[in-house]
């Protein structure tokens, strides 16, 4: 039975669609999960995908945040559930809280939509250990507010404990700069393009992974980041129904 | 009997975080012939009616919002600002006058 995935559709989600896509090509039943529910409908793991969640006002993430489905994944989140924020997901993320940091205006206040490079920093996380080999991975970005932010010792921390998972490289798999360096066209800063929180298992990234997972769109590198994101679900669904069947049995021999 | 408080929240980046927007603000004023101005910062300002019993009710509320909604305590600062008070017995007694 295939692993079932939770995919939030806010009003504003642009991305839905090509997330469920993604997810069924890596043999997932990706499950829409209405904005307006609080309930997950049991799945295994959940993304946030990207748009333009509540039309990003105010500040892109922070409406979507107060929603019901937001308060479940938390809670999901919370309870060691996996849960990725793609682009307007990861912004989501961050202004809930789940992820450290900020998305501020990119740097040259310009919407940018083509792709960047990014290093996967950690290859041994549920969110990247099926990447592949190739470095950089090429994928689209499509964002106004991408430049991430957080004070210097969050950032140092971020590093020193491997929560960066993602960041903008050139084309040499050289890490890029923060000022007027094309290869960060947002300008985040040390070039971070994602994170995950301190318990591993929530993470966010700007660029698109769902964009890029057949060769058809003219890269399949993101497929691999929604490959690992599936079967570490799959095996967190799989550890659960042990779990259950071991009560079962204990329940039983009583 | 409650009052209609009526507040601006000013939501403005805090010192150091770059801001993209004033920086192009900045860099447009030579445009205009405009010489000596600078740190220009873009922020927003939200205003808002808050009904309440007393304007300390009423402040504790648009603070609130201020800072779970309209401010990103990790990017912005917020000052909420009261403009008026109007009480609704007044305002019968205006309507009457």
């Amino acid at each position: 039975m295939s692993v079932r995935i939770g995919v939030v559709v806010f009003p504003g989600s642009n991305c839905d669609r090509d997330t469920t896509h993604a997810l069924a090509l890596a043999g997932a039943e990706p499950v829409e999960l209405w904005h307006e529910q609080a309930s997950l409908d049991g799945v295994a793991g959940v993304i946030l995908p990207g748009g333009f969640a509540y039309g990003d006002y105010v500040r892109a993430g922070v409406i979507a945040r107060f929603s019901p489905v937001m308060r479940s994944v938390a809670g999901f989140a919370a309870d060691g559930g996996l849960v990725l924020g793609i682009c307007n997901g990861f912004q989501v993320l961050a202004e809930a809280g789940l992820v450290p940091g900020a998305m501020l205006r990119n740097r040259g206040l310009r919407f940018l939509g083509r792709d960047v490079r990014i290093a996967v920093e950690h290859g041994d996380t549920p969110f990247t250990h099926l990447a592949g080999p190739r470095r950089p991975l090429r994928m689209p970005i499509a964002h106004g507010e991408g430049c991430f932010f957080a004070d210097s010792e969050t950032l140092d921390d971020l590093e020193a404990n491997g929560r960066v998972l993602f960041r903008y490289v050139r084309e040499d798999g050289t890490v890029a700069g923060e000022v007027d360096d094309p290869a960060n066209p947002n300008g985040s800063l040390r070039a971070i393009a994602g994170v995950r929180n301190a318990a591993g298992n929530v993470a966010g990234l700007m660029p698109h992974p769902e964009r890029a997972s057949e060769g058809l769109l003219g890269s399949d590198d993101g497929f691999g980041l929604i490959r690992s994101f599936v079967e570490s679900a799959a095996a967190a669904a799989r550890a659960v129904a042990a779990a259950r069947a071991g009560t079962a049995v204990e329940v039983a021999t009583r | 009997m409650s009052i209609e408080f009526r507040f601006a929240v000013n939501v403005t980046p805090k010192p150091g975080i770059l801001d993209p927007q004033g920086r192009a603000v900045e860099g447009s004023l030579t445009h205009l012939g405009i010489e000596g101005v600078s740190g220009v910062r873009v922020g927003r300002r939200v205003e808002l009616t808050v009904s309440a019993d007393d304007e300390v009710l009423a402040r504790a509320t648009a603070e609130r919002l201020a800072s779970e909604l309209l401010s990103n305590p990790l990017i912005e600062a917020y000052r909420v600002e009261l403009l008026e008070a109007t009480s609704s017995t007044t305002s019968e007694a205006q309507g009457a006058g």
